[in-house]
């Protein structure tokens, strides 16, 4: 197997907000090429994990490398922009670094988004607003995507097509993916790696891994078992309650 | 036209040109308050300058500079004081010292009105200077930070993953408000500065969609206002500043009404086409 660039390692960091331990010694990687997912209950720091990635987040103990030069584009989980600001989509996608116009259009297709240019970026709804960070992240050549519950607001379908997309993205690429998720069994088929965080890593793995994983299991059971969701209709309640 | 006129639309309209750039941004960001906060402690300049024998505009913008990096360092270390009242705290605190030394020097006594108005009979070539230097110096500024900064005002966190220098660019941002400030005190005066700023931005709020536009209309706008402001002022005897900001108003509310009723056309038309179409 050829040797796959290491983006993204992350290595036994400690983070503390306000007198609690939020994150307790975790460790992971990201490659090139590869869809590593975030999983966990509410407040299991998968949110400050992605920020500690991306150096908006602060930590006391570990250490966290990425690769050299490392072009990031980040799709953050609410992106809300003053209304004083008068922002067409099609400007604001230009304000990326060295934008071109040929560059924008290819994007802004590939995500299915063209419709929107000429709308002001405070009437997109949250799937709209979320397609055109992703517009925006592959117009810069982004080497690693990172994505905090990118399900979050959209529709089943939508969810759906917004996971095939990072997939293809990762084929055409070859970008590493770094998302926060709360659904393990929509991850199924895209993920090539799941971390199951809480405070510390749970367990780690393919998502057929971590499903059959004890550590896993006795986090979400308890839940699923009284709701028991099929695999084909996720339920947000299953993870989040 | 005698020449200290033709002085003071000029000065004027290098103000407002670059106050209406820098106002959207302080529109933008939120930061009427901040600016407010820098424009009443121009007036501990004063005092200031006379006792050091120093140019009045450069120990305004000396004080201006050093309230702006004070302000900034408060900001830091806020804790449980919310910020909007420590803004209020700086600006009516410098207001009121810099109005208390101004009362004990006898000589300044009579022209409080023209620091806290602004008085264009008394633009000077040396403060067109400053107005001219100041102008190119935050043209220029403005010019390379444009795409950065807009990014920051879009999302600072988006902005810093990008790899923009964040904190870099908001102290130079904040530097630059306090630069127009001192620049722009002169005529329009330590009271309404901050409106030379915010109202034109506001106005062309209503009628722009991209950014670029909005700042270019508002700069238009200030313009206007000062040119406006400035023959009401001369005309009818008043101080410069409340005309030139009441202008402004005018204007603001001449662009919002009329956006009003094109808005409430539209939505009847809206509702006649559906009418026909049920």
């Amino acid at each position: 197997m050829i040797e796959r660039r290491l983006l993204v390692n992350v290595d036994q960091v400690v983070t503390t907000i306000e007198s609690r331990r939020v994150l307790d010694g975790v460790s992971m990687r990201v490659y090139a090429g590869e869809i590593v997912a975030l999983i966990g209950p509410n407040g299991a720091g998968k949110t400050t994990l992605l920020r500690a990635v991306l150096g908006l987040q602060s930590f006391e103990a570990g250490s966290i490398g990425l690769a050299r030069g490392l072009r990031i584009g980040y799709v953050p989980q609410r992106f809300t922009i003053d209304p004083s600001l008068p922002m067409t989509t099609r400007r604001f996608l230009m304000l990326t670094p060295n934008a071109k116009a040929s560059r924008m259009d290819d994007a802004v297709s590939a995500v299915g988004a063209t419709q929107l240019l000429d709308r002001p970026l405070q009437r997109l709804s949250g799937g709209e607003t979320q397609r055109i960070l992703f517009a925006r992240a592959l117009m810069r050549d982004t080497e690693l995507l990172v994505l905090d519950e990118p399900a979050q607001g959209v529709d089943q379908q939508g969810q759906l097509e917004l996971h095939e997309l990072l997939a293809e993205t990762r084929d055409r690429t070859g970008c590493g993916v770094l998302m926060v998720s709360h659904d393990l069994h929509l991850l199924m088929p895209f993920a090539d790696y799941v971390v199951c965080l809480n405070g510390h890593v749970c367990c780690a793995g393919t998502p057929r891994e971590v499903e059959a994983h004890h550590g896993y299991q006795s986090l979400f059971m308890p839940q699923i078992g009284t709701i028991h969701t099929p695999a084909a209709a996720p339920s947000e309640i299953a993870v989040d309650a | 036209m005698p020449e200290f006129i033709l002085r003071a639309y000029i000065g004027g309209i290098g103000v407002a040109l670059i106050a209406g750039l820098l106002g959207s941004f302080v529109v933008w960001r939120r930061m009427a308050y901040f600016s407010e906060a820098l424009a009443h402690s121009t007036l501990l300049g004063v005092p200031l300058g006379l006792w050091l024998g120093l140019n009045l505009n450069l120990s305004a913008l000396l004080v201006c500079l050093l309230l702006a990096v004070l302000v900034i360092l408060i900001e830091r270390e806020r804790g449980r004081i919310p910020l909007d009242t420590i803004f209020g705290l700086v600006a009516h605190g410098t207001l009121a010292i810099g109005l208390l030394v101004l009362s004990f020097m006898e000589g300044v006594r009579a022209d409080l009105m023209h620091y806290l108005f602004g008085d264009i009979l008394a633009v000077s070539m040396s403060d067109l200077a400053f107005v001219f230097v100041g102008g190119v110096c935050l043209t220029a500024a403005l010019w390379r930070m444009w795409r950065p900064l807009l990014l920051i005002t879009v999302d600072e966190e988006l902005a810093r993953v990008e790899g923009v220098a964040v904190e870099r660019h908001r102290w130079a941002f904040m530097l630059m408000i306090a630069l127009v400030i001192a620049v722009g005190m002169k005529i329009v005066g330590a009271l309404l500065m901050t409106a030379l700023l915010i109202v034109p931005a506001a106005a062309a709020r209503h009628i722009a969609a991209t950014p670029e536009r909005m700042a270019a209309l508002a700069a238009l706008i200030g313009c206007v206002s000062v040119v406006g402001g400035i023959s009401g002022s001369m005309w009818w005897d008043t101080p410069s500043g409340p005309s030139i900001v009441a202008v402004a108003l005018g204007a603001f509310l001449l662009v919002w009404l009329s956006n009003r009723l094109r808005s409430t056309r539209r939505a009847r038309g809206g509702t006649f086409a559906l009418r026909r179409q049920a």
